[in-house]
C-alpha cells in the first residue's frame, strides 16, 4: 500500500530524484501527526543524544529528561502536553573554574529498578528515577589528562544489572548495581577506545546464538561490540575511519550507527559485516533511538530532519534490510535529541537547539 | 567544554566587530578638507582600524588567549571587547557598545549554526582573517602580526580530528544559548525569523564529505550490494562542488564570515522581549550578576597583555554612534531590558604605579563569587597575578 510520502511541515519540496535505480518496494508508511508540545523554561544544549524518555505507570504520563548546560531538567507531561511536574538537577560542585556542564541525562532500566544517570565534566551522578535522591557519585579521574584535553563523562547504557558510562579518554566504566540501595560498585574499566566515547547501547541477549549485547561508540567512529558480564568480553571492532559516531543502537544482533557525515550504517554485531548504508541526513546525526517491538529506528540530525526507518531480517539471507517510513522536518531547528515514547514506536519526541519546547508526534 | 575554543571565539567576534565599526566609520565619513574638529575623516578611520587590529593581534595578548582554558561568560568577554574598542581614539557610549556586542554575537552565532561541517569553523575564521589583512594592507608591521596568528591557527587547529571540532562547535553553541536578539539586516534578508531564531535552509550543497541524502544500499555477508532503494528525504540538496582552502591564502568557498555590511545598509538591532518563563533560580542569578574570581583573573591576564595607547595631549576622543541619531542612542540606553544588561566593568589595566590602587578599588566595587574548593596553585590573589606579568 502506497501512501503520501511525508508530512513535512513547511517548504519541503517533493525533491526531484533523477532516475530511480532498481526497484522501490511498497513501503510501510506510518503517518505521524504533531501533538501538543511540552513547554520548557529554557532551551536544550546542542549536545548529542539530548533527550531521554521514561513512560510512567500512570496512564499516558511520560517523563522527559534533557540537559541545558549546568543543569538538567526533568519534566513529566500528560498526553495533552500540559506539564504535570518538573525538577532541575545540577552538577555536583567540584573543584575548578566556572559552572561544570552536564553532558547527558539518561534513564537506565534495570531488572529491579530504574535509575537516572547524569554525566558531567566532573563525574557521574546516579539518582532514583524521579531525581529526588542521589544514590551514587563517581568523580572522574583526571590524572592522565593533558592540558589540551576536555574532561567529561558521556555515553550511558544499562545492560542487565550493569550500568556502562563512557569518558573523555575512551575508557568505559562498568558499574554493578544491586537490586536496591546505594551500594553501587565500579566493577570494571574497559580500555579499548582511544577517542572520547560518544554513546553506548545495550539490549537483552537474544538467545544462545546472539551473544553481543553492548556496543560502545567514540569520536573517531570506532564501534566496539561486547558481551556483558562480570568480565566484559570484546567481540568485534568496527572502524569509522575518522568520522565521529555520535549515536548507536543495538537490535537483534545488529548495530545501527549514526555518523557525523549524515550516514546511518547497520552492521552484523558478531562479525562486523556491513549490511546497510543509508545516506540519511545532510548534516551530522545527533540522535538515534529504537522501538524494539516493531524494529523501528528513529534518526535526528542537525539538518532539522527526523526520519523513521523499519528494520527487518531477510528470512533467506539472514541479513538486515531497511525501509524508509517517515520524514519529519522540524523547521529551522537543529535536532539534538529524539526518542520513541513507547516500545512499538507509535509516538516519539524531539528536542532542538534554540527550541523551548519538547515536540511530540504520534501515529494516526 | 573544549579548552581550545576561546581563540576562535575571540578572533571571529573581533572580525565582526571590525566589519561593523568600519561600516559605521565610513557612514559617518567626511572629506578631510571639509571636516570639522569633531567629525570623522578617512585618515581617522584608517587610524582607528589600525589601532584596533594592532591591539587585537598583540603577541602577549594572543599568548594568553591561546592557552588551553574553558570559555568565560558573555560578561567577561564583553569587558575585553569594551577595552579593545577603546584602544583607539574612538569612544563608544554604553548603549552603542551594547548594540555592537549584540550584533557581533548574533552574527557569529548565525555563522556557527549554519556552518556545514564542524571543521568549516576554520574557514569562517580564515574569512575574517583575510578581511582583517585587507584592512591593514598598507601597514606591513600589523600585517605581519596577523600573518603570524594565521600561521599559529593553522598549526594548532589544522590537524584536529572531526570529533574535536564538533566539541568546539558544541562549546560555542553553549556560549550562544538563549540569545535571540533580532537583527534588522538578518530579518530583511530572511535569514532570521521574527522570533529571533535563524532560518535553517534545507536545500543547497551538502557539506564536503557528506553524500546527498536519499539512497539506501543493502549488502550480503560477502559484501556484495544486493539491493538499492531511494527514499524522499524532504530536502533539496545537491553535491558539494569543492572544499575550501585551509592554507594561508586561497579560495575559502564558504561565504560565512565575509563582510555582510556595506555603507548603504544601516545596522539596526531590536532587542528581543523577555522570555516568558525566564525566572532563573538563585544559583543562576548569582552567576548572572557577578564575575567569578577566575574570570577576574582571566581578564587581568588578558588585559595585562593589551598595550593601551593613552590619548595624550589635546587630542580629543572621537565619539562613534552605532545608532542613527544621538536621541536614538539615549533612548536605547534607557529602554534596554534588565536581563540583557551587560553591566560592564571598567578595568583600566594601565601599566603604571597607579595600577595596584586602581585594581584594589575595582575589587572592592563588585561581588566576588567564591568557588568552594578553590585550589591554590594558580594564585588566587588578583594583585599578585598582575605583579607576575
Amino acid at each position: 500500500m502506497r501512501g503520501p510520502t511525508s508530512r513535512a511541515r513547511r517548504g519541503a519540496a517533493a525533491g526531484g530524484t533523477a532516475g530511480r535505480t532498481s526497484r522501490t518496494s511498497a513501503p510501510d508508511r506510518s503517518m505521524y501527526r504533531r501533538e501538543r508540545p511540552v513547554p520548557m523554561r529554557s532551551c536544550p544544549a546542542a549536545l548529542y543524544n539530548n533527550l531521554s524518555v521514561l513512560p510512567l505507570p500512570a496512564p499516558g504520563l511520560t517523563q522527559f529528561a534533557l540537559v541545558h548546560g549546568p543543569t538538567a531538567q526533568l519534566l513529566s507531561a500528560a498526553p495533552d502536553g500540559l506539564p504535570v511536574s518538573q525538577r532541575q538537577l545540577h552538577t555536583k560542585d567540584g573543584a575548578g573554574p566556572g559552572f561544570p556542564l552536564i553532558t547527558q541525562a539518561y534513564w537506565c532500566v534495570l531488572p529491579f529498578r530504574v535509575l537516572l544517570v547524569l554525566t558531567s565534566q566532573r563525574g557521574i551522578q546516579i539518582y532514583e528515577s524521579d531525581g529526588s535522591v542521589m544514590v551514587y557519585w563517581h568523580a572522574l579521574d583526571s590524572t592522565d589528562a593533558s592540558p589540551v584535553q576536555a574532561l567529561f563523562a558521556r555515553g550511558i547504557a544499562a545492560s542487565g544489572h550493569y550500568i556502562c558510562v563512557g569518558t573523555w579518554s575512551g575508557r568505559v566504566l562498568v558499574f554493578d548495581v544491586p537490586a536496591k540501595g546505594p551500594n553501587i560498585v565500579l566493577s570494571e574499566e574497559l580500555d579499548v577506545h582511544q577517542a572520547p566515547i560518544t554513546d553506548i547501547a545495550a539490549e537483552p541477549a537474544q538467545g544462545q546464538d546472539c551473544v553481543a549485547d553492548v556496543v560502545t561508540a567514540d569520536d573517531s567512529g570506532l564501534l566496539c561490540v561486547w558481551k556483558s558480564g562480570p568480565e566484559f568480553k570484546l567481540l568485534t571492532r568496527i572502524s569509522g575511519f575518522g568520522t565521529p559516531c555520535p549515536s548507536v543502537q543495538l537490535w537483534q544482533g545488529s548495530v545501527a550507527a549514526g555518523y557525523g557525515d549524515g550516514q546511518i550504517r547497520i552492521y552484523e554485531a558478531s562479525s562486523g559485516a556491513l549490511h546497510v548504508q543509508i545516506n540519511a541526513h545532510a548534516r551530522g546525526i545527533c540522535a538515534l533511538d529504537l522501538a524494539p517491538e516493531a524494529g523501528k529506528l528513529l534518526s535526528g540530525a542537525e539538518d532539522s530532519f527526523v526520519h523513521i526507518w523499519k528494520l527487518s531480517r531477510n528470512p533467506h539471507s539472514g541479513c538486515i534490510e531497511v525501509e524508509h517510513c517517515h520524514a519529519e522536518c522540524v523547521t529551522d531547528t537543529q535536532v539534538c535529541g529524539a526518542r520513541f515514547c513507547d516500545l512499538r514506536g507509535s509516538s516519539f519526541a524531539v528536542t532542538g537547539y534554540d527550541l523551548a519546547e519538547i515536540l511530540r508526534y504520534s501515529c494516526v | 567544554m573544549s579548552v581550545r575554543t576561546l581563540p576562535l571565539l575571540f578572533l571571529n567576534l573581533g572580525g565582526e566587530m571590525l566589519y561593523i565599526l568600519d561600516q559605521r566609520l565610513r557612514a559617518q565619513n567626511v572629506p578631510t578638507d571639509k571636516a570639522r574638529k569633531d567629525e570623522w575623516t578617512e585618515v581617522d578611520r584608517k587610524r582607528v582600524m589600525n589601532d584596533l587590529i594592532s591591539t587585537m593581534f598583540n603577541k602577549k595578548f594572543l599568548e594568553e588567549l591561546f592557552k588551553p582554558q574553558e570559555l568565560y561568560s558573555k560578561k567577561a568577554l564583553r569587558t575585553v571587547y569594551d577595552r579593545l574598542a577603546h584602544a583607539s581614539i574612538m569612544r563608544l557610549n554604553p548603549a552603542s557598545m551594547d548594540k555592537l556586542f549584540d550584533l557581533m554575537t548574533m552574527a557569529f552565532k548565525y555563522q556557527v549554526l549554519l556552518c556545514p561541517r564542524p571543521k568549516d569553523i576554520l574557514l569562517i575564521t580564515f574569512n575574517h582573517l583575510d578581511a582583517i589583512k585587507n584592512f591593514v594592507r598598507d601597514s606591513p608591521d600589523i600585517m605581519n602580526q596577523v600573518d603570524e596568528t594565521f600561521r599559529h591557527i593553522i598549526e594548532v587547529y589544522g590537524c584536529l580530528p572531526a570529533g574535536e571540532f564538533q566539541l568546539i562547535r558544541q562549546t560555542l553553541l553553549l556560549f550562544f544559548q538563549d540569545m535571540h536578539i533580532r537583527v534588522s539586516i538578518f530579518l530583511k534578508d530572511k535569514v532570521q525569523n521574527s522570533n529571533g531564531r535563524f532560518v535553517l535552509p534545507i536545500s543547497g550543497p551538502v557539506p564536503w564529505g557528506t553524500k546527498v541524502p536519499g539512497l539506501i544500499r543493502m549488502f550480503n555477508n560477502k559484501g556484495e550490494e544486493v539491493k538499492r532503494m531511494e527514499f524522499k528525504h524532504g530536502g533539496q540538496y545537491v553535491r558539494a562542488e569543492s572544499e575550501g582552502s585551509f592554507e594561508l591564502s586561497g579560495d575559502r568557498v564558504l561565504t560565512l564570515g565575509t563582510n555582510m555590511y556595506s555603507a548603504s545598509r544601516p545596522v539596526e538591532t531590536r532587542v528581543s522581549g523577555a522570555l516568558k518563563n525566564s525566572s532563573l533560580n538563585t544559583k543562576d542569578n548569582i552567576a548572572a550578576r557577578t564575575l567569578a574570581k577566575e574570570e577576574l583573573n582571566f581578564l587581568a591576564r588578558l588585559m595585562g597583555g593589551m598595550e593601551i595607547k593613552k590619548t595624550s595631549g589635546p587630542e580629543p576622543g572621537f565619539r562613534l554612534n552605532l545608532f542613527t541619531t544621538d536621541e536614538e542612542e539615549e533612548h536605547a540606553a534607557l529602554t534596554r531590558p534588565e536581563e540583557l544588561s551587560y553591566q560592564v566593568i571598567n578595568i583600566q589595566a594601565a601599566q603604571d604605579q597607579q595600577r595596584n590602587e586602581e585594581l584594589t578599588r575595582i575589587m572592592g566595587e563588585f561581588e566576588i563569587h567564591d568557588q568552594p574548593q578553590q585550589s591554590t596553585s594558580k594564585g588566587d590573589d588578583l594583585l599578585a597575578m598582575m605583579d607576575e606579568l
